[in-house]
């Protein structure tokens, strides 16, 4: 084999890793979402067919698809009861965390000075403080409060940890900004205060868009919360009624539950993607000394 | 020198009305009316049930009522010989130890191969972010189906495969129930971690690994001695939330297993659940969850670290 | 208190951050209508000065003055009647140039219809008023600094104080943009402040020029003033390029000369008063309009390099290598205090 001959096959080997590695990667992460997806649309003689059958393969579908387990989804069960409770849960808590985690970004990054990085980092670690620690004193509070299973359990607690989040997420939007536009601007005639109004929001407003997603993204990850405040189902999240109350007995529920659990995913997970970069971009200079 | 028409009799006027500063200039004041509402609303519902839960753990509260009966060290006494309780710490740890060590290897190749252009890379990279995205509780649920004790597609690949000839009861057997649990943490938190990577990657200079290059570096050399390194902090706190996130995650064990099979697979989280909820036990379920505040604090205190080192270095 | 000579006065002005003082105690005062260059190496503390006239700095200690007023802490950057360019413009990047030009004037509140006809004004001056609808990252770079600069005169401030803002455009575009910018503040008559660390920006511009160097101001003079009689051996080496020679001499004296007036000792026409140096050529380099010897002139006591600046006219064969006299005439010598570094006075400045 010629030197260059060798280099080119080298250079095809490499390419077929590459590809093979992706394909691997891929693969791994996305088998359970397509997993739903069978479930969802087979038929039950074609879904429950007990794995020690070889010769039914269960990663296609052996009999036509069908959708009576979206329909029983929607008819008969409570779900879209539940995604109306998490919208109208995530709502409150993303106007909660905006009204608090924008002021509180802008002062941390622009005007605190030496103590607000330090007051920064402080209020990022209280993002670490995990709901497992926190959920039986707030169980307690809870209770003091009298709002067990009350929805608004959920919007009291959950801006605990959408706020440090979206502070810290926040505070690194504004210090993206060039100081000079702001000082220019209070040149020009302006207030601190008219300056946010009129220059700051405006180009901070992406960064609020990034922080109402995943304040909202957030609200719909949490389980162990609404596990321990709610327990009457048409109160539920979906986060919570999908896998607590959607199981009865057993009654073989997978088609339905799975349609669920995809049509639940599949939207939060492309909004997800959509923001990912901005996401990091936004923790990164969070991180970097602005 | 000055042209006659040089202020404006409107601008001089003005000048005048809004000379002095007032509070929308007072940048000192401004931070304060700013911070307030946010520290306040932290400082009410994550400082005092954060004190709450200290004090619970030293009461005999119970659930539905609202009594406080100080008990002293009564509640840790009681868990710390417990075997079950010893079992979830140790859990706990193996878990989250195990799950972020094939983190990190999954996530460096990962973010490797995306770095690498070819076609698709887009979608690849949509595609494995889903189980980050996803609702936890969710995927835990379609996990529990994908392992199920009749219909696992696990099994029967395996089975086609020959890779194992009996039934694997995945929940029946905690050494298999462990396995399972990890396999769902690795699977939900490398996306994460590949993203990071990915973006610390991306901030190396093109110019050094190509000096590494020209310096005669092959691959495992440049991995380990120029690209290892310089990722170090960003993989750190990659792996730190990792740590947070697998160590206090309550959903998935608790949607798994329930920390069966024999109670062998509880972990720290869901034991204080179970104590705490379930069991009405408000004060030995505080004082299983106080379990998980070393973890926090070495966490917290790497944390800063490396972002002080971080800081040095820029 | 003393009424304050200078349109903008400024009186024993500090600016410390921690142990660094960024300004140690300034003193200037600068004329209605004057431009007035501050000129220094980066960190000199030329730009902490200027913020702390706009108000965007507050000063540790010491006092500023606009139009005899004093301008303290409780004076707001809005309420100083001051504009600025900044070095990277600072153009709002989501209005178009017409809605960053009225925002100032939006400030005053002035009604629609006079800030149209002020923008479009500020705008033909400029030749811009066919951009007047783009975004800033539409624009070219010298077109971005026009819109900074219709922003500045727009509202016919007291002073105007730029900090850089030629440094961002190439080289051929900047030498047009100091001509079109003198011309503008001599029309304006308006009292400028300028910062710049480039010589020959400070010196094509300024009606006077304030030297700054470790947050002191070093000189302020005339350019000619300052290049010719610089009051130090800071100065003198910071303006001109190649910088002032200086030699150490026997009887405690820094001599300084220029190098464009260190010639061969051929061209000396007889009976001129001059200082002569015997000087080993160590290399020659020929830049079109002007030949640099650089030199080690004998008996030396330190390790120093001479440079001579010969223009063309000046046709003396001169090799590397050989030994060559040169001379200087007597009435462009300088002496320096050899500790303090100050000038020692010839009756001169």
């Amino acid at each position: 084999m010629t030197p260059r001959a060798r280099r080119r096959l080298v250079r095809v080997v490499k390419r077929i890793a590459l590809y093979a590695a992706a394909l691997a990667f891929t693969l791994f992460a996305v088998f359970p979402f397509y997993w739903m997806f069978l479930t969802a649309f087979k038929q039950n003689r074609d879904l429950y067919v007990g794995g020690t059958v070889l010769s039914h393969i269960p990663w296609i579908f052996n009999a036509p698809p069908t959708m009576e387990h979206v329909e029983l989804l929607f008819r008969q069960t409570l779900y879209l009861v539940w995604v109306k409770n998490t919208v109208l849960i995530g709502a409150a808590v993303v106007v909660i965390t905006l009204l608090l985690a924008v002021p509180a970004g802008y002062a941390l990054a622009r005007l605190a000075g030496r103590w607000g990085e330090r007051l920064g980092i402080g209020v990022f670690l209280t993002y670490l403080v995990p709901p497992t620690l926190l959920f039986i004193p707030f169980s307690r509070v809870i209770t003091w409060l009298g709002l067990q299973n009350s929805q608004w359990a959920l919007i009291v607690v959950y801006p605990t940890f959408t706020v440090p989040f979206c502070t810290w997420l926040m505070m690194g939007f504004f210090r993206s900004i060039p100081r000079d536009i702001e000082e220019q601007a209070m040149i020009d005639g302006y207030s601190r205060a008219a300056v946010v109004r009129k220059i700051v929001l405006p180009l901070g407003i992406s960064g609020i868009l990034t922080a109402t997603i995943f304040a909202f993204t957030l609200v719909l990850q949490d389980f162990v919360y609404a596990l321990t405040f709610i327990s009457a189902v048409p109160k539920m999240t979906v986060s919570l009624g999908i896998p607590v109350a959607l199981v009865r007995g057993d009654v073989f529920y997978w088609g339905s539950l799975m349609a669920a659990c995809l049509i639940t995913s599949i939207p939060i997970a492309v909004v997800y993607n959509l923001f990912i970069d901005r996401f990091i971009q936004g923790l990164t200079a969070g991180a970097v000394k602005g | 020198m000055a042209l006659p028409s040089r202020v404006s009799p409107g601008a001089a006027a003005l000048a005048v009305s809004f000379r002095r500063r007032t509070l929308a200039d007072r940048e000192d004041w401004l931070a304060r009316l700013m911070l307030a509402p946010a520290l306040l609303y932290v400082a009410a519902l994550v400082g005092v049930p954060f004190v709450l839960a200290l004090a619970l753990a030293f009461s005999g509260a119970r659930a539905g009522s609202l009594d406080f009966a100080w008990v002293g060290w009564h509640n840790f006494l009681t868990i710390i010989p417990d075997p079950q309780f010893q079992r979830a710490v140790w859990n706990t740890l193996r878990f989250t130890l195990v799950s972020q060590v094939l983190v990190i290897v999954l996530a460096v190749s990962a973010a490797y191969v995306l770095s690498a252009a070819f076609a698709g890379r887009r979608i690849v990279r949509f595609l494995l972010l889903l189980p980050w995205a996803a609702p936890v509780a969710l995927a835990a649920i379609a996990w529990t189906w994908i392992f199920d004790s009749t219909f696992s597609v696990i099994n029967w690949t395996f089975l086609v495969m020959g890779v194992t000839r009996r039934w694997l009861y995945w929940f029946g057997d905690p050494a298999l129930a462990t396995i399972a649990i990890i396999t769902v943490h690795v699977w939900r938190m490398f996306p994460f971690a590949t993203v990071i990577t990915l973006a610390g990657m991306s901030s190396i200079p093109q110019e050094i690994n190509e000096a590494a290059v020209v310096d005669g570096a092959g691959f495992w050399r440049r991995l380990f001695q120029v690209n290892l390194p310089l990722l170090l902090p960003i993989i750190t706190v990659a792996v730190l939330f990792g740590v947070v996130f697998t160590s206090t995650d309550l959903s998935v064990v608790y949607l798994l297993t329930r920390g069966g099979p024999y109670n062998s697979t509880h972990v720290l989280a869901s034991l204080a659940f179970q104590r705490g909820i379930f069991g009405g036990d408000l004060g030995q379920g505080a004082a299983v969850a106080l379990f998980l505040l070393p973890v926090l604090v070495v966490v917290a205190v790497l944390m800063l670290r490396t972002a002080r080192r971080a800081e040095v270095g820029t | 208190m003393m009424e304050p000579a200078g349109f903008v006065e400024i009186r024993n002005l500090h600016r410390h951050f921690g142990d660094v003082r960024a300004v140690d105690g300034v003193e200037l005062s600068i004329k209605e209508g004057e431009l007035l260059v501050l000129l220094g190496p980066s960190g000199c503390g030329k730009t902490t000065l200027m913020r702390m006239i706009a108000g965007l700095e507050t000063p540790t200690s010491g006092q500023i003055f606009i139009g005899g007023e004093e301008i303290d802490a409780d004076v707001p950057p809005r309420a100083r009647g001051i504009a600025m360019v900044f070095q990277s413009y600072a153009l709002y990047p989501h209005k178009t140039a017409f809605e960053n030009i009225a925002f100032p004037l939006e400030a005053m509140r002035m009604a629609a219809l006079a800030v149209r006809g002020r923008v479009q004004g500020a705008a033909k001056r400029f030749g811009i008023g066919h951009l007047l609808g783009r975004r800033p990252r539409q624009l070219s770079g010298g077109e971005r600094q026009r819109v900074a600069l219709s922003r500045a005169v727009v509202r016919d401030p007291k002073v105007f104080l730029f900090d850089e803002p030629l440094s961002n455009l190439d080289a051929q575009l900047r030498a047009i943009a100091r001509y079109e910018l003198k011309e503008l503040q001599r029309e304006l008559g308006t009292t400028t402040i300028y910062v710049t660390h480039d010589q020959v920006e400070a010196m094509g511009l300024g009606d006077r020029i304030a030297v700054m160097n470790k947050g002191r101001v070093q000189q302020v003079g005339t350019p000619q003033a300052v290049y010719d009689y610089p009051a130090n051996t800071f100065v003198a080496t910071f303006l001109g390029s190649p910088p002032m020679n200086l030699l150490k001499q026997d009887g405690d004296v820094i001599l300084g000369f220029r190098p464009e007036n260190f010639f061969p000792h051929e061209v000396v026409r007889p009976g001129d008063d001059v200082a002569t140096f015997r000087l080993r050529v160590r290399q020659i380099e020929y830049l079109g309009a002007t030949r640099l010897i650089y030199g080690v002139p004998e008996g030396a006591h330190d390790d120093v390099t001479l440079i001579a600046d010969l223009s063309s006219q000046i046709t003396t064969p001169i090799a590397e290598g050989e030994t060559h006299l040169f001379a200087v005439p007597r009435q462009a010598l300088r002496r320096f205090d050899p500790t303090a570094g100050t000038a020692l006075s010839d009756g001169a400045a």
